[in-house]
């Protein structure tokens, strides 16, 4: 079934190509070498903390910081008005107290006029220590007059909320986004309706709808978000270690942001305690150390702690989304139309390309072939974190899919028909790639019933359905749950996306040495990825040089070229297809470089891994290390071309690429305590090529366990009041060694055509595709009672609700 | 006040506050920086160390508490005769992705290792429940103790 074809071993024993190999980074990560932001310190460094509201929504009248400076060991308190009278030549605004998002709307960095939501910065103190910081916030006092919340976002535009935005001159809770529009729209508006209404008119069709809501929740890398800062006030150099999956980006907008000349910001992202879209955003914190160091004139350190991660950096979903699906009694698909509240919370903070202000959500029509698709999105705000874009969401396409995927279990629920054979039914079939779906997407490639066969065979699904009759006949209640899902990843085509006008093609370089050995600078940024390990077996495999000759240079500004980073899943589509394309230009040279040396035409010569030979002559011919030799010697080289052996390139996606996968899950529930028990999880999921099958296989388990997660654990809840009710590991819970099963995993391959070496990606596939694939099963465990959906988490208490026939909602601390 | 912790068989004395975290000292008085911190609330075992041998959550210790006491930190898993088992075990079987639990769940897997040399998967998903991973879903974690336990160290073999 695998596609990786044999590859010759290096002398270290690795594959001089793709295949599975150890990880190079693993050998500093077990002696407890790795090399963390907070494992970080500089000479004279201070420390910092800061001070976060405790009101969701309120007005600040004073903030009396005398005490807290008083204390032994503070350097300074820096509050929003102080930051209001630092002057600021840049193009977004005058002074520091507010900062851009990647959304074009503004954030406060501290607080000046009021405070939006729990946890937003008010006031930050630097100190000689992280304790003595810590005290010190006790000591400031703040004179807050609370204003009412706005905790529900079906409330936000009632007419008498209250107004969330007055900085910005709002009378609503409305969303403008750079184009002018409130709600964004995709798909065909009048072909869904018409055929919705005709299906409702047709005796031999069905119409379904569902509300379906995706709860917020946080992507919580083990490692916090922090930075360190140092301003050099002789050199004007500003150097940033930081937290980002994105360092390329971040150093764009803090030149924006403080008005500092960019080549004067080196931001160096070291290595990175997982991220999963966390540290995609610019939050103040960050901001803050820098100015603290201008302040202080030394390099300032701040760490957030756990609860300050959760309650204030970006969140992930909060979509209350309404499906409506229409179909023939047979079961073929007709038309979906899907309606959306989105919660983006004080401050629209969503990192996504400019043009996407739901992100990827249109993608919702899913892996099945109808011609009428439609949706509208609804944005407002609330007094929540902001954020939006986080999780291992590929930009909101784990919503969409959730949202496709239990409502055709909801059609397949209302025509009694099993949920397998409606997919099968309806699935995009070979000769349709490329695809171009109702809302405009263009699928690359994809063998999607022979993935779900392979799935369905995995799991022995009829065998599953027999042994669930049996069950229910003696009063036990198994499920199972099905989900297909494709995802588009690799953002992105740089004519139709950009962050803050930052088009999203990556830039690469690779140089051989003399001796053969090589460096391959990147602009992606791995967070646990491996790019050490997989970006070296690109160029091994397009260049013959053993995996362990090439060095990956990543995370840091000063030695890599500009790029947009590591999320969406776009590393391997975008950057993996620069690392090749930059392989194949050094290729290219070397036949040049070689036909010099051979005495011989370029056209002359033919390649085999690592090595050009004259064609009809295989003993004569030069390996890429000769090459690299003669490329830094005397040879004499044709005119025009150049010495050294090295090149740079930059790679524009021409279309995303489109991974997808079917994942079967089987759970047992206690319908009297409401407990799921996950008790096997089939994933297959086809990526196109793997690079490291190992690692491929090591991302998908992660993401399995994520969706485990959200939907039966976590969750960032509200009451009323506006308190967040998620914010220690305490109240979020996240899945442990008990809660995942032992995963099956499965493959097929269909490589991406429009890819160099065919990968499509696969870092978010299985935070994706796996939530629905839950749901679906707990639902199908319990539907004897006549439950057609429930909300995530499907926690026992609200597994046990919906048992009962009183379901409530999730998002809120209310009945 | 002064603390003496043994770590990793050297002595570390230190004034202190009284409040002092067990896994601030190991970081930042030690200059360990092996072991992480991650949660607070002793949820996450990323600062998951020895002290006398029994695995402890660091973030909930007081560097007082230890006062005279043996701490035994990841940075004491490779020894002259090389990597310990479970070092190897979490690259064999790709037990890892960003790192960052990585040197908590080592140290409980060799506690539960010099326990039970042969334990059970779900002795082992028992042993590292109270740490959590973002990245792994645990599946390869199991494996990789599991690949350690099958290769036990030459000295485990001669005892």
């Amino acid at each position: 079934m695998t596609a990786i074809e044999e590859v010759p071993l290096s002398p270290a024993g690795n594959p001089i190509g793709f295949g599975n190999m150890k990880r190079v980074e693993d050998q500093r990560f077990v002696r407890g070498q790795g090399n963390y932001v907070d494992d970080v310190n500089l000479p004279g460094m201070l420390h910092s903390a800061i001070l976060r509201s405790p009101f969701a929504h309120a007005k600040i009248n004073s903030i009396d910081t005398s005490a807290a400076e008083a204390l032994p060991g503070v350097v300074a308190v820096i509050t929003g008005k102080i930051l209001e009278g630092i002057p600021r030549p840049s193009l977004l605004g005058d002074n520091f107290a507010w900062m851009p998002t990647l959304s074009y709307d503004t954030q406060a960095v501290l607080a000046t006029d009021k405070v939006r939501f729990q946890g937003q910065e008010v006031a930050f103190v630097i100190a000689t220590s992280r304790y003595i910081a810590k005290d010190a916030l006790e000591l400031i006092d703040v004179d807050y007059e609370p204003l009412p919340p706005v905790m529900d976002a079906k409330k936000a535009m009632d007419p008498d909320a209250a107004v969330i935005r007055d900085d910005k001159g709002q009378t609503d809770n409305s969303i403008t986004d750079v184009h002018g529009h409130k709600s964004w729209e995709s798909g065909n508006a009048i072909g869904t309706a018409e055929a919705i209404a005709k299906a409702e008119a047709d005796p031999d069709c069905v119409v379904v709808t569902q509300d379906v809501m995706y709860p917020r929740v946080h992507p919580s890398p083990m490692e916090t978000c922090g930075s360190v800062a140092y301003l050099d006030k002789v050199t004007g150099q500003l150097t940033l270690y930081t937290t980002s999956q994105a360092p390329h980006a971040h150093r764009t907008v803090y030149a924006m942001v403080a008005g500092l000349p960019e080549h004067k910001i080196r931001v160096i992202s070291p290595d990175v305690g997982g991220g999963f879209g966390n540290k995609v955003g610019v939050y103040p914190g960050y901001v803050l150390s820098i100015v603290g160091s201008i302040v202080t004139g030394k390099p300032v350190k701040w760490i957030e702690d756990r609860n300050e991660n959760l309650v204030s950096t970006s969140f992930a979903r909060d979509y209350h989304m309404k499906g409506t699906i229409a179909a023939t009694k047979e079961g073929k698909i007709l038309a979906v139309d899907v309606d959306v509240l989105a919660d983006h919370g004080a401050f629209n903070g969503v990192a996504q390309p400019t043009n996407y202000p739901a992100g990827f959500f249109h993608i919702f029509s899913g892996s099945y072939d109808y011609p009428n698709a439609h949706c509208k999105v609804t944005p407002v705000y609330t007094n929540k974190a902001p954020g939006g874009v986080a999780y291992a969401c590929s930009f909101r396409i784990t919503e969409a899919v959730y949202l496709i995927e239990r409502l055709v279990d909801c059609l397949a629920a209302e025509l009694g028909m099993d949920p397998a054979e409606l997919r099968l039914k309806n699935l995009l079939r070979p000769e349709q790639f490329p695809y171009t779906s109702p809302t405009g997407w263009v699928y690359d490639s994809g063998q999607y019933e022979k993935t779900m066969r392979v799935a369905l065979e995995m799991a022995g699904y009829d065998e599953l359905r027999r042994e669930q009759a049996e069950k229910r006949a003696r009063g036990e209640y198994m499920g199972i749950g099905i989900s297909f899902f494709t995802e588009g990843v690799g953002a992105g085509p740089r004519k139709d996306m950009d962050i803050l006008g930052l088009g999203m093609a990556d830039g690469i370089e690779l140089r051989v040495h003399p001796t053969g050995k090589a460096v391959l600078r990147l602009s992606v940024q791995s967070q646990g990825q491996a790019h050490e390990t997989t970006y070296a077996q690109i160029v091994a495999h397009e260049l013959g040089i053993p995996p362990e000759d090439i060095e990956v240079v990543h995370g840091d500004t000063d030695q890599t070229p500009f790029g947009l980073g590591t999320y969406g899943s776009r590393s391997t589509p975008v950057s993996g297809a620069a690392a090749a394309v930059v392989s194949r230009k050094v290729k290219d040279k070397a036949r040049i470089i070689a036909a010099a040396a051979l005495e011989c035409s370029p056209d002359d010569l033919e390649w085999e891994l690592g090595r050009w030979f004259v064609k009809g002559d295989k003993e004569r011919g030069k390996t890429i290390q000769d090459i690299a030799l003669l490329s830094h010697g005397s040879l004499e080289l044709p005119e025009g071309v150049e010495g050294h052996l090295e090149a740079m390139t930059v790679y524009n996606p021409p279309n995303l690429t489109y991974p997808y996968g079917c994942y079967i899950c089987v759970v047992d529930v206690d319908p009297g305590t409401g407990q799921v028990k996950v008790r096997r999880f089939i994933a297959v999921d086809d990526c196109g090529t793997r690079i490291n099958p190992m690692i491929v296989e090591g991302q998908v388990h992660g993401g399995l366990a994520d969706g485990i997660g959200m939907a039966l654990m976590e969750l960032i809840a509200f009451d009323e009041d506006g308190n967040c009710l998620g914010g220690s590991f305490m109240d979020y819970l996240l899945p442990t060694s008990m809660e995942c099963p032992d995963y099956e995993l499965g493959e097929t391959v269909t490589p991406s055509p429009h890819h160099p070496i065919g990968a499509k990606g696969v870092g978010e596939s299985a935070t994706v595709g796996s939530p629905p694939a839950v749901v679906n099963a707990v639902i199908d465990a319990i539907s004897p009672f006549g439950v057609r959906h429930a909300d995530m988490p499907l926690t026992p208490a609200n597994v046990w609700r919906a048992i009962q026939g009183r379901p409530v909602r999730v998002d809120m601390a209310v009945e | 006040m002064q603390v003496t912790i043994t770590i990793n068989g050297e002595q570390v004395t230190r004034d202190v506050e009284p409040r002092t975290l067990l896994v601030h000292f190991v970081r930042e008085d030690a200059g360990l920086r092996g072991t992480h911190w991650g949660c607070d609330t002793s949820n996450c075992g990323a600062c998951t160390l020895w002290v006398d041998g029994q695995a402890v959550k660091s973030c909930t210790v007081l560097a007082a508490q230890a006062d005279g006491h043996e701490v035994t930190t990841v940075e004491a898993l490779e020894t002259a005769d090389g990597l310990d088992p479970v070092q190897q075990g979490f690259i064999e079987c790709h037990g890892l992705q960003c790192g960052f639990c990585t040197p908590g769940m080592m140290m409980t897997a060799r506690w539960l290792l010099d326990h039970n040399p042969n334990p059970s998967e779900e002795e082992i998903r028992e042993a590292i429940s109270g740490q959590i991973c973002r990245c792994t879903g645990y599946k390869n974690i199991v494996e990789a103790i599991q690949w350690a336990a099958e290769h036990p160290k030459t000295s485990e073999v001669n005892a």
